[in-house]
């Protein structure tokens, strides 16, 4: 890397963690005037991934933003993954995304062939989506930061929200976790290249074929899994869809190396946001290692889906999904509302 | 021996990073007490001291002020591996895979292609993984785009096998734009992980 200024030591916060909590930012927005239109499925109101306005009979629009800090040093994988994580939520509704906008804030100190990797990164991550990047607004900063705003479609009958889960269920994910902990033991100078490469080539993989190897499969509902981490995104589809959700802890795929570094101390901030705001509704019904909590707890950049679907479906639509994405996993599973809204198994 | 580190102002994961190199340096029976300003950072302390196996306490003084005091302990680190009881490392400590070409054996090289292929989808199937996994000169086309074994090498790598590639064989062949699984190493490492390995397999 010939990066003269080290893209992370400009980002006070790393990746999805910079995010606001959920809490904090509904009680800004309260008592704001909206018009009402029936025409608008999801709202903000339903704190879902995005927003969803029904166009016609066959075709809804979805729009979403989303952009960071630098949580790599390398510019063109740093636009790779923001782009990345903003086409995500269009996924993650079911959608195709179409079109796309750059917000790009560059630091003074960023010399010009740093700003246009970066934008490189953003624009091969809309490629491969089949999405056109037509504009954007750019702007100098103290901090800088990077994402899209993304529009894409699907039809009015087939989105899917966070809130559709029901008894019955099978949950399933298609990206490991740990991403939050390992980019801070990267800022730690903790964990290994070769790990780190492993973690930025997760987050650069688009959601895309999760995405549409699922919506051949009758999907109840689905999210991805990002600041929130998975508890947190749990919480609000057991909460959106009265039901309980039962995470089967031994079968949640992370990658390995996470644990120790938990365990060490290197969790980041969210993860700790998130375990405040989730923890009043997850019960732990084993014995779980604080650490594995953690990676629970852990902010996601770019994070993979989480689908439910009925059992049947689930096995041949897992099947299908572990030939292209390996560690796509079950799980757990949904059952009717119980003692709490979410249960560690 | 008493040590005080003043951490406050410091951005996560700063605090722990230094307090864990102040502890390197101290002794059993010395205290290391870390001044911070958020509560994340004393958690994160906290976990850090039981990793340790050191003892600790955390002390809110005001809403930016708060201290973790650490009693320092022999060499006490508890192994996390151990203490895991629900996902299992099924890496062998030590265990390294060499693929120094993209064919099995010598004889008619699609017989080789076709050998290799199965010897890294069984390497998937065993119970005991390796550690890391060597690739280098015409073995640097398994871990390019088109490589029949990519799913499986991306697969190993997912179960945490650290998969390694030689940057100058995928310059030699122009390939350094098509790595798909795992990072780029040079001679050092090579050799490096080679003198470190108790057990080297090569197909």
């Amino acid at each position: 890397m010939e990066t003269q200024v080290k893209l992370t030591k400009l980002a006070t916060c790393a990746g999805c963690g910079a995010k606001m909590g959920a809490g904090t930012l509904a009680k800004m927005l309260e008592g704001f005037k909206t018009h009402s239109d029936p025409r608008l499925i999801v709202g903000y109101d339903k704190s879902d991934d995005a927003s969803v306005y029904v166009l016609s009979e066959d075709l809804a629009l979805i729009q979403t933003t989303d952009f960071f800090p630098p949580i790599v040093d390398d510019p063109y994988l740093y636009g790779k993954i923001a782009a990345t994580n903003a086409l995500s939520d269009v996924y993650a509704m079911g959608g195709e995304p179409k079109l796309a906008l750059n917000i790009l804030c560059a630091a003074e100190s960023m010399e010009d062939k740093t700003i246009r990797e970066i934008l490189r990164g953003g624009y091969d991550a809309a490629y491969e989506a089949g999405a056109i990047i037509t504009g954007g607004h750019t702007i100098k900063g103290a901090e800088p930061f990077y994402g899209l705003a993304v529009s894409g479609f699907v039809h009015p009958d087939k989105v899917l929200t966070n809130s559709g889960a029901r008894p019955g269920d099978v949950l399933l994910l298609t990206k490991p976790l740990g991403v939050g902990i390992l980019t801070t033991a990267a800022k730690a100078g903790m964990a290994e290249g070769a790990v780190m490469d492993r973690i930025y080539r997760q987050m650069a993989t688009l959601n895309k074929t999760a995405r549409d190897i699922m919506v051949q499969y009758p999907v109840h509902s689905c999210t991805d899994v990002t600041g929130f981490g998975l508890l947190g995104h749990s919480y609000e589809m057991a909460q959106g869809s009265g039901c309980t959700l039962h995470l089967q802890a031994d079968q949640v795929p992370y990658h390995p190396e996470a644990l120790e570094f938990a365990d060490m101390g290197l969790v980041p901030a969210g993860a700790y946001r998130n375990r405040d705001y989730a923890q009043p509704g997850v019960k732990v019904c084993r014995e779980i290692p604080l650490a594995l909590e953690d990676i629970f707890y852990d902010p996601q950049t770019s994070g993979g889906l989480l689908i439910a679907m009925p059992t049947e479906a689930a096995e041949a639509c897992l099947a299908e999904l572990q030939k292209q994405i390996p560690r796509a996993a079950r799980i757990g599973y949904v059952t009717e509302l119980q003692d709490a809204a979410i249960k560690l198994e | 021996m008493e040590q005080t580190l003043d951490c406050r102002g410091m951005a996560c994961p700063l605090p722990v990073v230094n307090s864990k190199k102040a502890s390197e340096e101290l002794r059993a029976g010395d205290i290391l007490t870390v001044l911070v300003d958020n509560e994340v950072a004393v958690q994160n302390l906290q976990r850090f001291a039981s990793h340790k196996g050191y003892v600790s306490t955390g002390e809110k003084k005001s809403e930016t002020e708060y201290t973790v005091v650490m009693t320092i302990t022999g060499a006490g680190t508890a192994a996390p591996e151990e203490a895991i009881a629900c996902h299992q490392d099924t890496r062998r400590k030590g265990m390294l895979v060499v693929l120094s070409a993209n064919t099995m054996g010598s004889g008619d090289p699609k017989l080789g292609t076709a050998l290799m292929k199965a010897f890294v989808f069984a390497l998937t199937k065993q119970d005991q993984l390796p550690d890391t996994i060597l690739c280098y000169n015409s073995g640097a086309y398994l871990t390019c785009e088109g490589s029949e074994s990519l799913e499986d090498l991306q697969l190993l790598e997912s179960e945490g096998v650290t998969i390694l590639t030689c940057g100058t064989c995928l310059d030699f062949y122009g390939l350094r734009e098509k790595v798909a699984v795992g990072g780029v190493t040079n001679m050092y490492e090579i050799v490096e992980r080679m003198e470190a390995a108790s057990q080297i397999i090569r197909p």
